[in-house]
């Protein structure tokens, strides 16, 4: 623990890998190891967070994330409240601080926020006293899915340095884009994004990634190839004319993947849309790891949560934003 | 009674009349009258040395808020704000509540304006409840006292509305003022379409949303031969269209505003809603050339876009945040910034607030001459003061200049005669 104990951690909020230095998200990962061996364990709890309170703000839907967060907390003896309700633009009345206010009597040490705006999370932690942890805000940032994915791939491969990771599907509307580019560039991989151009969005080069001209370009050579989701939803926006022109000729396929190299690691930030970003023969074969990608997302919020609320520092920052 | 109020000393700057040099200036009533053609025995007078002495400076595109939103701004907060800013009028938009599409709003707003420190000119709106679907009586509103005609807030989608806006406006010799945007482009965008609102996940107005309906405007300005004005432009590509049609003939004068020539896209970094406005603050080469355009002729004025909204609509999700800011209180430092840097000359910056204005609105101001209407601003370009909340005279607070030391402000601001500002003072 001489290499962990080395790195002062000083983020009071956990907005995003964009503020996360190298050393940091090496520093999460690092600790998120040293937690994952607890859910391994017979009895899966230790007293770490006894007495802490942390309450799930789940202001949009999402199943995954907050079990994985309740499950993190309740693996560390943590107090958790689950507070889920959907806003919308209509909904103004009642905002995200009057929420926040009727929190604060519950004295939370950490709020983790779901909401459907970008940067709800910033304007949260100007109104709350505790930390607060982002959980995927809009389509801005899922730094703990980011983190969980750059575990994943370390797991597998090392290193991300000089990775080739090929990132397909619509990037406009992913949070975990938004987050898995910055963070798989800043750990030194190369990322290539692929998709019609309806879901590339304006310069994102800016962040380092670079744009493949096909799919096929972006896969090969790949040490890493991660398909994103498909939103059915979205309909206001025509970005695709159907799914099935989608799967053909972007979806990730057997043949689409020999290009890659033969260790490939498949990933996919699930749900799955089944025969559309992904054929399931990819989705359930041997490169395929988006189920480690689930049991590294307990380990990686245990130690988002025990590094914001239970490592008893004092060197806080004031919130940013 | 006649006061006489007699300024010294102040470098008067009057384009219309082409003079530019220290001298006095003699104000009677409501008049200017030259120096020593009237009484001076109880005098208030002004020493302006160091200062500039112009005309009364105009403001073109406000809002006022009220009716319906005085939580906000109300006519007589609004134009305390407009004459410490050192306006002596504003044109107020029709988007309140509800909209001034008729002429009792109209004289509403001109009746509550009587006592205020700064002239008031209702702007109606084109389309009924500014719903782009018939067209609002614009004959009755011109006699309760519209200067222009806009549904501004929203663009008029329907082109075949807003030429017979222009047609039905020009026979009433009304300008049509066009809030440009293509609202199926710009849908659901809360800043500009660039790296930092893919970097911030926020949903872009890429700058076509713009452009293209200002091409629309122009185009439909030279096939009516009626005058158009185009507001709030941001965008480079904008700035070209209205330089070609201008060069054309093309009736058409534009504004812009000075967020748009002082601030990037950047400034929403953070999530800062008192950044998020519509047209969304561009990049920095759009920036350049708005700033270019100001210098060289292309743009005819400068109107802030004064957009009040109270802590309930902006400290809240930026995507749900409402758009605007500020400006009244701002606009003259952050222009004099352009003069210092040397992009504006002092002429042309009184014709970008003051002139142009009153000849695009057919009201009267913009000169200093004798017999004029007695509205004038004194400005001091080198005072510097911090922007603090508690100093702004608008009721609301929501500017991206907060904190900030400027340099520059309106000193002396009258009004038909009468002092509406005053950090001066008499001696
Ligand atoms: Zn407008």
């Amino acid at each position: 623990m001489t290499e962990l104990q080395a790195h002062v951690f000083k983020h009071r909020h956990i907005f995003g890998l964009e503020q996360m230095s190298r050393e940091d998200i090496e520093f999460i990962i690092a600790t998120a190891r040293s937690f994952k061996e607890i859910s391994n364990r017979s009895i899966k709890k230790v007293p770490t967070l006894r007495g802490k309170t942390v309450v799930n703000l789940f202001l949009e839907p999402s199943t995954r994330t907050r079990l994985s967060f309740e499950i993190a907390a309740k693996r560390m003896s943590a107090d958790t409240f689950n507070i889920a309700s959907s806003t919308s633009s209509t909904t103004k009345g009642e905002t995200i601080i009057d929420t926040a206010r009727n929190i604060e009597a519950m004295n939370p040490d950490v709020i983790v926020l779901r909401h459907s705006s970008s940067g709800a999370p910033y304007l949260l932690a100007r109104h709350v006293a505790c930390p607060v942890i982002n959980a995927g805000d809009g389509t801005h940032e899922h730094p703990s899915q980011g983190l969980l994915d750059i575990m994943t791939i370390l797991e597998h491969k090392g290193s991300l340095q000089g990775l080739k990771i090929a990132i397909v599907g619509d990037i406009s509307h992913s949070r975990v884009a938004g987050s898995d580019i910055i963070g798989f560039t800043r750990l030194g991989a190369e990322v290539w994004l692929a998709g019609p151009a309806t879901f590339i969005p304006y310069g994102v080069e800016s962040t380092g990634a670079r744009i493949a001209a096909t799919v096929e370009d972006a896969v090969t050579g790949a040490d890493v190839v991660m398909a994103l989701r498909i939103q059915k939803e979205r309909q206001q926006d025509p970005l695709i004319p159907s799914l099935r022109e989608y799967a053909i000729r972007y979806g990730i396929n057997r043949r689409r993947l020999e290009r890659a190299k033969d260790d490939v690691l498949v990933m996919h930030p699930g749900p799955i849309n089944r025969g559309v970003e992904m054929s399931p023969d990819v989705a359930d074969g041997t490169w395929s790891v988006i189920l480690d990608q689930v049991t590294n997302g307990v380990a990686v919020r245990m130690a988002l949560l025990y590094l914001v609320i239970g490592s008893g520092k004092d060197n806080q920052e004031p919130g940013e934003g | 009674m006649t006061a006489v109020i007699i300024i010294r000393n102040g470098r008067i700057i009057d384009p219309i009349n082409d003079s530019d040099g220290t001298g006095e200036i003699w104000i009677s009533g409501n008049r200017i009258v030259s120096p020593g053609s009237v009484d001076a025995g109880d005098a208030i007078r002004y020493d302006a040395a160091g200062s500039w002495v112009v005309p009364g400076l105009i403001d073109m595109h406000v809002h006022l808020r009220e009716p319906g939103e005085e939580y906000k701004e109300t006519i007589a907060s609004g134009t305390r704000a407009a004459a410490a800013g050192g306006f002596t009028a504003v044109a107020c938009m029709p988007n309140t509540r509800p909209v001034n599409d008729n002429g009792s709003i109209t004289t509403f707003i001109r009746k509550t304006a009587e006592t205020c420190p700064a002239r008031v000119y209702p702007v109606g709106a084109v389309s009924k409840g500014s719903r782009g679907e018939e067209l609002a009586e614009y004959a009755e509103m011109k006699e309760a006292g519209i200067v222009a005609v806009t549904d501004d807030g929203h663009p008029v989608m329907n082109s075949q509305m807003m030429r017979r806006a222009l047609e039905y406006a020009g026979s009433h010799g009304l300008p049509v003022i066009s809030h440009s945007e293509d609202a199926a482009l710009s849908r659901n965008g809360c800043m500009h379409e660039g790296f930092v609102s893919t970097r911030l996940g926020l949903r872009g107005i890429p700058a076509a949303a713009e452009s293209i309906m200002v091409y629309r405007e122009i185009a439909l300005a030279e096939l009516t031969g009626c005058r158009m004005h185009l507001a709030h432009v941001s965008t480079a590509a904008s700035v070209d269209l209205i330089r070609r049609a201008k060069e054309r003939g093309v009736p058409v004068t534009a504004e812009t505003a000075p967020h748009y020539f002082t601030l990037t896209d950047e400034a929403v970094r953070g999530y800062n809603t008192n950044a998020k406005m519509n047209p969304p603050l561009r990049s920095e080469a759009d920036r350049r050339v708005i700033i270019e355009a100001l210098g060289d002729g292309t743009f005819d004025a400068i109107a802030t876009d004064h957009a009040p909204h109270s802590v309930l609509e902006k400290d809240i999700e930026f995507d749900l945040a409402a758009n605007g800011i500020i400006g009244l209180e701002t606009a003259v430092p952050l222009t004099l910034a352009l003069v210092r840097s040397g992009r504006l000359t002092e002429r042309r910056l009184v014709e970008l607030l003051s002139v142009n204005p009153a000849r695009i609105l057919g009201v009267p101001g913009g000169t200093l001459a004798v017999g004029a209407t007695a509205d004038l601003t004194v400005i001091n370009p080198t005072i510097s003061f911090v922007y603090t909340e508690e100093a702004v005279l608008s009721k609301s607070h929501n500017s991206p200049f907060l904190g900030q030391t400027l340099t520059g402000k309106a000193v002396l601001t009258i009004c038909d005669g009468r002092v509406g500002h005053d950090e001066l003072q008499a001696r």
